[in-house]
């Protein structure tokens, strides 16, 4: 008997002591809270893949003493299979170790065992075999700049993936702090596209590469027009990440770090602004997503339900997700461990679990066929 | 030569459960008898070590009383009968 029936949701919570998988009919009124799986070890990164009938699961966990590892559960989250052996791992000559998984990302639907993993210290590793096993990609673990690029407070991380389905051979990567790089040629050379996005912590403001990207968001069927929320700084690229111009129009601040494209609609993005990188929570104390539906070009707070003062509230780069529901499922996880959830694409919110624990990445999906 | 490598529980899943390991074959150094472990039980030293072959920062080995961060590391000679001990460091949050 499946776990979960076709058209549920299920929401995958990383926090930092342990995975939990919330579930629901497709009305997404009533959740049911199953976890913690990995009690105690951190999970930064959380996947759900249903290509090619299948129905894996992929949790990145960090042991605080036994390192990184990426487990997969083939029957959501209730039996967990190996590897035994840490199958992402570096090669003895680059000198490096695994210090954490950030982001875990199916690949293209016609690439169906192809799964891309970034990681700390920055780097992209390639599995061909639905997560079974990992190499680098050695045209970004040689990269000419790498002996540059400065960690950021959570480390030196690969932490977002963007894939072209209309090209193949290209794909980017965001790095902080090295900033957005993209491949045109399939992984062999990389090349920063970072071009208009400042770097306020920098002599030079606008350097080739060094930005401190947090996310990168774009929709499937408009590829080539990309959303980026900087360390300071709301940006549009309207040419793959080419040339990037301000879209901070009407935010409380251009700090943050979540960023999340509407499933269906590719001129929806969502946000969650932060007064500043020294007082890391929502301004004013009002917790706020904030939503464009014109590409950036004005931003519209979203309120009901969110509370409106005394609110000190994180929100970190991947606790912000949508489900692929029409009218769309939005969550959102903060650091305080409290996970919203609207079913109506953002317009009201309610809290879903009160009590997690620090919440560090939210990821969505809607169970296909058995 | 003989000697016990001493287990914490969190990785006996990873030796079938043993939580002392027995090291029978020659070795020097503490490297040499965590290799021997590695030939017959990867995974743990997976977890004990990185993939640079360096101690995980919050991972302790003793030798006898004296933790190796404190002697030559790695290579902190034993001796025949020696008991080393891995053990989680207190750290966390």
């Amino acid at each position: 008997m499946p776990k979960y029936s076709p058209g549920s949701v299920i929401v995958l919570v990383g926090t930092l002591k342990g995975a939990f998988i919330l579930s629901s009919d497709a009305n997404r009124r009533q959740w049911k809270i199953d976890g913690p799986h990995f009690p105690g070890e951190a999970v930064y990164a959380v996947a759900h893949d249903q290509r090619g009938g299948r129905s894996r699961t992929f949790v990145g966990v960090n042991s605080n003493h036994w390192g990184s590892t990426i487990r997969l559960s083939d029957d959501f989250g209730s039996t967990w299979t190996g590897p035994e052996r840490q199958a992402v791992r570096f090669p003895e000559a680059s000198g490096l170790s695994l210090a954490q998984v950030w982001q875990i990302t199916p690949g293209l639907p016609e690439e169906q065992d192809v799964i891309w993993c970034g990681v700390e210290p920055a780097a992209l590793f390639k599995s061909e075999d639905a997560g079974e096993s990992w190499a680098p990609v050695p045209g970004l673990l040689n990269h000419e700049h790498r002996s540059q690029w400065m960690p950021g407070g959570g480390g030196l991380c690969l932490h977002t993936i963007v894939l072209d389905p209309k090209n193949a051979r290209r794909m980017a990567v965001a790095i902080s702090t090295a900033g957005f790089y993209r491949t045109d040629d399939g992984g062999t050379t990389w090349h920063p596209r970072n071009t208009g996005v400042r770097a306020v912590y920098l002599p030079n403001r606008y350097p080739e590469f060094g930005q401190c990207v947090h996310k990168v968001a774009h929709h499937p069927s408009q590829p080539e027009r990309l959303f980026l929320q900087n360390h300071w700084g709301l940006y549009r690229s309207d040419d793959w990440g080419d040339t990037w111009v301000d879209i901070a129009n009407g935010v409380p601040s251009d700090f943050g770090f979540a960023m999340h494209m509407h499933p269906h609609d590719p001129d929806t993005v969502y946000i969650v602004p932060i007064k500043s990188d020294e007082f890391r929570v929502v301004p004013d104390a009002k917790l706020r997503v904030y939503r464009t539906r014109n590409a950036g070009a004005s931003w519209e707070p979203l309120i009901d339900g969110l509370p409106q003062q005394d609110a000190y509230e994180t929100i970190l780069r991947d606790a912000l997700t949508a489900d692929s529901h029409d009218p769309a499922g939005v969550y959102f996880g903060t650091r305080s461990g409290k996970l919203f959830a609207s079913a109506n694409g953002g317009d009201r919110w309610t809290e879903i679990a009160a009590a997690l624990p620090s919440i560090c990445c939210v990821k969505a999906a809607v169970v296909g066929p058995h | 030569m003989s000697i016990a490598v001493v287990v914490p529980n969190a990785l006996t899943p990873y030796t079938r459960g043993a939580g002392t390991l027995r090291v029978d074959a020659p070795c020097a150094t503490v490297a040499d008898a965590l290799s021997a472990v590695a030939a017959r039980w990867p995974a743990l030293t997976d977890r004990v070590l990185t993939e640079q072959g360096e101690l995980r920062r919050h991972v302790n080995v003793f030798v006898g009383d004296e933790s190796i961060r404190f002697l030559d590391g790695l290579d902190t000679p034993v001796l025949d009968g020696a008991t080393i001990m891995i053990v989680p460091a207190v750290s966390g949050g």
